[in-house]
């Protein structure tokens, strides 16, 4: 591996000037024998299903088999071009785009697991709504991919990805940090600010329990979706003012995979604890 | 060591959702189970054990396997309609959910029939979409997903895995892991083969041909 912790990937983006997207092409070049243009490819058609994903959900009125899925995606989208959203357009736009794709997650549509399936509205929403907002091409909407990607498999191999080993922290966590740092080289930030959104964002989803009433990823993970997205931009707006991570990123990450650890099981993802244990939460489970 | 290498393993897999344990890991099962099967079964059974049993529902896991029994693959959007598609091609499903016991929390258990053949396999989703197979027809293997790797049914004589080792080494497929299995001496065994490089069709072909060999089953990733 060309790198195994985000210091060793913004080091070598920073001595080689380029971004940290580059450096996870390479890498994956060298791992899997495969040449550069189908590895380009191979992302572009993930963004694609990305995008139909993020069109099918705000377009159709789908239906979860347990009924719970309601169309918030719509409700968000339709406040956003309507409303006077608090938290601007680009921000609703982007919370309804990853509700948009955890919906059609939830019914049993086609969606890209990024890094998990609980999670894949994040990345594709902040990509997307980044990409529109600064006008960038396809190319530098894969790249912000392959920059995500790189964060994400730093952050699996130190920590987890894996709500049942690490809490909601590893999925919405993962998902927000890997799409600072895509939103970041979409800004044109530096890897070393890429490196601190992904810290910030981290620091802010910390011990964030897995506990998905009826074990479904429906309550509470399609909101879940939704605020990971308003979290990834924040984050990369800070660290593209300039703000810096006090603790490390990998610093960061080691601390999520303890928290991940110390979670008590009735947390991850086996539905016997937090949200998934409400009297209101039980009622659900009777009824579907 | 690293447990990912791969950018795809973290932005992807392309999947039909909601969960890549419970669905999209659960078609790679019902594919692996169909290849293994090598026929249209006429008669499924699919017993849940674990995480499974309680929540196939909501996840569409009896869907997923379904699906992967027809032979699509985890992202193909047809699981959705694949019990209807089973009923159109007249395969009779049965699902049962088990209070057993099993080591792993998702684990299923498929039974395939028709005239000519009756096959038992089971598998567990380890998540992330990863899939393994774990027995078939009894014999306890390790057989994962998109990796390659071949089945080869055979009796067990003497010479035999060393012809089939023999015939992969000269075609320049190097073996990473190798499995084998019986019932007794002598009897029906089992060998599982794990090749850094893909096996042909024509090698598949030269494999069956050898003696003592009576099934052939190949996946390459």
């Amino acid at each position: 591996m060309l790198f195994t912790t985000v210091e060793q990937l913004i080091n070598l983006a920073g001595s080689r000037k380029v971004n940290i997207s580059d450096i996870m092409i390479e890498q994956e070049m060298a791992s899997s024998e495969i040449d550069k243009e189908t590895i380009y490819e191979n992302m572009l058609e993930q963004l694609r299903i990305m995008e139909q994903a993020v069109d099918r959900g705000l377009s159709e009125r789908l239906t979860s088999r347990s009924g719970l899925v309601r169309g918030d995606a719509k409700l968000l989208s339709e406040y956003s071009d309507t409303g006077r959203p608090l938290s601007g357009s680009l921000m609703t736009n982007a919370m309804a785009m990853s509700m948009a794709t955890a919906e059609v997650n939830a019914c049993m549509g086609a969606v890209v697991a990024t890094p998990t399936a609980g999670s894949c509205g994040v990345v594709p929403a902040c990509i997307l709504s980044a990409g529109n907002h600064f006008n960038s091409n396809r190319t530098e909407l894969v790249d912000a991919l392959f920059a995500a990607g790189a964060i994400g498999l730093v952050i699996a191999n130190n920590a987890s990805i894996s709500g049942a080993a690490g809490g909601c922290q590893a999925e919405i966590g993962s998902a927000s940090g890997m799409a600072a740092a895509a939103v970041v080289q979409l800004a044109g930030g530096t890897p070393k600010q890429c490196a601190d959104a992904v810290a910030i964002a981290l620091k802010s989803i910390l011990g964030l329990v897995c506990d998905p009433v009826a074990g479904l990823v429906e309550i509470p993970c399609i909101k879940r979706n939704a605020t990971g997205t308003s979290l990834a931009i924040v984050s990369a707006d800070m660290a593209l003012a300039g703000i810096e991570s006090a603790i490390p990123c990998d610093e960061v990450i080691d601390a999520m995979h303890r928290v991940g650890r110390s979670m008590p099981a009735t947390l991850r993802e086996t539905s016997m604890g937090g949200l998934a244990t409400t009297e209101t939460a039980r009622k659900i489970e009777k009824s579907i | 060591m690293s447990k990912y290498t791969s950018v795809f393993d973290i932005v992807g897999p392309a999947m039909i959702g909601p969960s890549s344990s419970h669905t999209a890991g659960a078609a790679k099962i019902g594919l692996m189970a169909r290849n293994i099967f090598n026929d249209q079964p006429e008669h499924i059974e699919v017993i849940f054990y674990g995480s499974f049993a309680k929540t196939y529902k909501g996840h569409g896991t009896d869907l997923a396997i379904i699906g992967g029994l027809l032979g699509y693959s985890a992202h193909d959007q047809r699981i959705v309609n694949s019990a209807t598609d089973a009923e159109y091609l007249g395969i009779n499903i049965e699902l049962i959910t088990s209070n057993e016991e099993a080591d792993h929390p998702n684990t299923v258990k498929i039974i395939m029939r028709n005239n000519n053949r009756s096959f038992e396999v089971v598998g567990i989703s380890p998540g992330g979409g990863r899939a393994e197979i774990i027995e078939i027809n009894g014999f306890q293997v390790k057989a994962a997903a998109d990796s390659n790797f071949s089945l080869i049914f055979h009796f067990d004589k003497y010479g035999v895995i060393a012809a089939v080792a023999n015939l992969l080494a000269s075609r320049g497929i190097n073996i990473g892991h190798m499995e084998v299995a019986r019932k007794s001496k002598g009897a029906e065994a089992l060998m599982v083969i794990q090749t850094d490089q893909q096996v042909g069709g024509e090698i598949t072909g030269e494999i069956e041909s050898l003696d003592h060999i009576t099934d052939v089953v190949v996946f390459n990733k």
